[in-house]
């Protein structure tokens, strides 16, 4: 399981470490056995497992968004939902077509599927498990209650999904929260730092989200092109044992061309993708930042108001304070909390574009070589 | 009288008969070749073997596995060891081959046609592109060396149409004609000077290429004087109706001779296995090639979408380079664009190699066997044509004998007549249907023969274009590696 923070995997402190040991697909449910180790007091041992599913990961990262004592972080993206729809559907479509092709390439065709299933799975899990590893990482969260729970309760937490209701809430919240945000980018910060970090997030974002959406594209692409060359080198192979073609040859060349797609898919895509939600993340910590911001402005105002007509004053130098006070905190812990982001992004496409281009190089070089020896 | 044979045996259960070949041109004593190697997995191995047999012009019936006279030949200890399977230097079964080519005709076969310089000739819906056929030849048969004459689609199809109403019946196997295009033509007439109409124009150019150069290759076709004649003469008499002419229309044909086939009154009594089984192995080559077929065309369609969007790609990760605030890091993201707007470039030309030299070959192999089956539909016909006047022949000798017993001098001597000239008819149709049997066995060894070449020729030429990709895949991503190890 690869991790996404670079080359220093922050799970490996001692103190805490998290990771997944375990999981199991089952027909409508990933179950991820959730293992821990750690030093410290608050857990009753130093070594133990308990089992999770998704809803129960959701609820955690929830629970930090909606803690305002967390406002000023930026929150560990919530890894996606299973998605092994389409790849069941494919070996659904395999069964029922089983008559209609060789005992051959039946067998490879499911090989395929099975292999594409059992990548979506990996896949998966290690989403689950770079979401955990982040908030145990973290000198704050790591220290959250919601979490130890998680880690050491072993009973189901009883996390019901949102039901329609509170979807809606969300719904509205987002709405909310964009409008705000059209609002607060408008407005200029007087400190430079947060004003360049501000426009370079909504720029990188934007540009993030596109090439995330375009390296799906060509893999995808890549992945069609494999398809067909998997196809060919089987019709082929099939017309050899009728007569002379040299088949084998292309096969084996071509069997790469699938793992290439898939690489391609690890390193590139899962990687922007990846960075597609840190960076929201990251966004989301400037809103709130810019939130108390304006908060902060507004009791500023309602305390001369306050003042000047000398009534609640001291009710508004309460609100005055409290707001300057959740600022201040804010503004100090995300600007530490940003410059990580850029640290950790840095070794983060460093680490995968190295590891992109090694195993393009490797595949490409194996691949001549079997062109080459097979003349 | 010492014969070189040229057999396509295909070594497995149950008899094969050798026909009684006569190649006019004496071999140099036996000539052995066996691709059998010890390698099971040699698919080789079932391909043609060259035997050489002392003897009579008559059928020989081989019981099952290889005549005695070959000795198996170790290839060259140069061969390289294979990874699964595959042992076999493609040189060495190649040169093979090229042999066989020299022993058959006493002029080896040195001829080369380009179709090239596609012009427009006229303006609007009279337009037509003219190409220009140019032939590079040692061969006696022409007045020169190198020549050229310029040849519009029609004269193709011309040439093919006179070809194939003098040879197909008689069972050679015509190549045919390119695809007429109603839409392709009507974009260049009109003057679309786009990429699509461009590559319109390749691929006829290509195809029509193809065309004349697998019809040299028959050695009975390139003495056919409406070939020369389209070769070198520098102006050719239109061809009119080139309706029926086109591939299309040979299909035509062929479904035709078919359904004469299936109206037969008595169904054929195939004596000799031969034909059955190739007619089956032709059955299944049909279902195979156009599946193979599809999947090519699929893959072209795959790989231009993937250079489409790797492009996109490209340009989407140097716009994130240029938001990326850290300099390394930026720097690298603008190479990986660069790296991936080249790699764009290789899916193009790996698309182009995919097209033009797997899909047009298949799609020309697919209409090749529907030629194939053409003829030996045409044999069915021959062969019924003879039953048809054997069975009348009995009808009017039955006749001819109550006739006897009457008293009618003039009708018997009618009668008598009639059955002297279909006695004279039943002779002509044996004869004809043995020689067309003859003809096709011929034919179907020498179509195998160059199908097997062909397809190894061009996945050979494929598996060089793959090799070149890999290498230029290699220096892209090795330019690039350490620019993405400079990060930070």
């Amino acid at each position: 399981v690869w991790c996404m923070m670079g080359y220093v995997c922050l799970c490996t402190d001692a103190t805490l470490q998290v990771d997944i040991s375990d999981a199991l697909s089952e027909r409508d449910k990933v179950k991820f056995t959730v293992h821990t180790k750690s030093t410290l007091p608050n857990f009753k041992q130093n070594e133990f497992s308990v089992v999770r599913q998704h809803e129960e990961f959701i609820w955690l990262h929830d629970s930090f968004v909606e803690n305002e004592d967390y406002a000023g972080y930026i929150i560990p993206p919530a890894p996606p939902r299973p998605d092994f729809d389409a790849s069941r559907e494919k070996l659904q479509k395999l069964g029922e077509g089983e008559g209609s092709m060789t005992k051959e390439e039946f067998t490879k065709m499911k090989q395929e599927l099975e292999a594409e299933y059992l990548a979506i799975f990996k896949k998966t899990v290690a989403m689950h498990e770079v979401f955990l590893c982040r908030v145990a990482a973290h000198p704050v969260l790591r220290k959250d209650l919601n979490f130890h729970v998680f880690l050491e309760y072993n009973q189901d937490l009883s996390v019901r999904g949102k039901n329609k209701k509170e979807k809606l809430e969300d719904f509205f919240k987002n709405v909310v929260k964009s409008a705000d945000g059209v609002l607060v980018a408008g407005v200029k910060d007087v400190d430079d730092f947060f004003e360049h970090e501000k426009t370079f997030l909504l720029e990188y974002h934007n540009r993030v989200k596109d090439a995330s959406a375009k390296s799906d594209r060509m893999i995808r692409s890549h992945k069609n092109a494999a398809d067909d060359i998997n196809r060919i080198a089987s019709s082929l192979y099939s017309l050899g044992t009728q007569d002379s073609t040299d088949v084998c040859k292309y096969e084996h060349t071509h069997k790469i061309e699938a793992r290439v797609a898939a690489d391609e898919d690890l390193k590139l895509a899962d990687l922007l993708k990846y960075y597609l939600r840190e960076s929201q993340a990251a966004k989301d910590l400037l809103y709130r930042r810019s939130r108390s911001l304006v908060d902060y402005e507004n009791a500023n105002k309602a305390l001369d108001k306050a003042r000047a007509k000398n009534r609640d004053v001291l009710q508004a130098e309460t609100s005055q304070q409290l707001c300057c006070h959740k600022f201040e905190k804010i503004s100090e812990s995300a600007k530490q909390e940003l410059i990580d982001f850029k640290t950790r992004r840095v070794a983060a496409f460093r680490k995968n574009l190295v590891e992109l281009a090694e195993l393009e190089l490797k595949h490409a070089k194996v691949k001549g070589l079997v062109t080459v020896r097979s003349r | 009288m010492c014969v070189c044979v040229c057999v396509c045996v295909c070594v497995q259960s149950g008899p094969a008969s050798l026909p009684a070949e006569d190649i006019s041109t004496n071999s140099n004593g036996p000539k052995q070749d066996s691709l059998f190697d010890d390698d099971p997995e040699d698919l080789f191995a079932e391909a043609t073997e060259e035997v050489s047999l002392d003897s009579p012009e008559r059928d020989v019936l081989l019981s099952d596995g290889p005549s005695p006279a070959i000795t198996p030949i170790t290839p060259p200890t140069s061969v390289i060891t294979p990874r699964i399977g595959l042992a076999h230097d493609d040189m060495f079964t190649h040169s093979s081959f090229d042999e066989i080519e020299e022993e058959e005709g006493g002029d080896s076969f040195d001829i080369h046609i380009a179709v090239s310089d596609p012009e427009k000739v006229g303006d609007g819906m009279n337009a037509y592109m003219a190409y220009k056929v140019t032939t590079k030849t040692s061969l006696s048969l022409f007045k020169t060396d190198e020549f050229s004459v310029k040849r519009r689609f029609s004269d193709f199809l011309g040439l093919h149409s006179k070809l194939a109403s003098k040879y197909l019946h008689i069972g050679y196997i015509v190549p045919p004609a390119p695809e007429k295009s109603i839409v392709g033509m009507t974009k260049v007439k009109v003057g679309k000077e786009d990429q699509s109409s461009n590559e319109f124009v390749e691929k006829r150019r290509s195809a029509l290429e193809r065309y004349l150069m697998r019809t040299v290759k028959h050695p009975i076709l390139l003495k056919d004087p409406d070939v020369l004649q389209f070769l070198e003469s520098s102006e050719l008499p239109r061809a009119v109706s080139t309706q029926a002419l086109s591939s299309a229309g040979l299909l035509r044909m062929v479904n035709k001779a078919a359904d004469a086939v299936n109206k037969m009154t008595i169904k054929m009594n195939e004596s000799d296995a031969w034909f059955e089984e190739k007619q089956q192995h032709f059955e299944n080559l049909d279902v195979q090639l156009r599946k193979l077929h599809a999947s090519v065309e699929s893959l072209v369609c795959h790989r231009k979408e993937l250079s489409v969007n790797t492009a996109q790609f490209a340009k989407s990760a140097a716009m994130l380079g240029n938001s990326e605030d850290h300099t390394a890091l930026s720097r690298a993201l603008s190479q990986l664009a660069e790296v991936e707007e080249k790699i764009d470039q290789l899916h193009q030309d790996q698309a182009n190699a995919d097209f033009y030299l797997f899909s047009e070959l298949l799609g020309d192999y697919v209409r090749l066997i529907t030629a194939v089956k053409g003829v030996f539909d045409h044999r069915m016909k021959t062969w019924q044509k003879w039953q048809d006047s054997q069975l009348l022949l009995q009808k009017k000798r039955e006749a001819e004998a109550k006739l006897q017993f009457t008293n009618k001098p003039d009708k018997l001597q009618q009668a008598k007549d009639e059955i002297k000239e279909l006695e004279g008819k039943v002779q002509q149709g044996e004869r004809d249907f043995e020689q067309i049997s003859k003809t096709i066995r011929k034919e179907v060894s020498r179509f195998e023969k160059e199908r097997v070449k062909d397809f190894k020729t061009i996945i050979i030429k494929y598996l060089e274009s793959l090799v070149q990709t890999q290498q230029q895949l290699i220096k892209y991503w090795e330019a690039f590696l350490p620019e993405a190890k400079a990060i930070s």
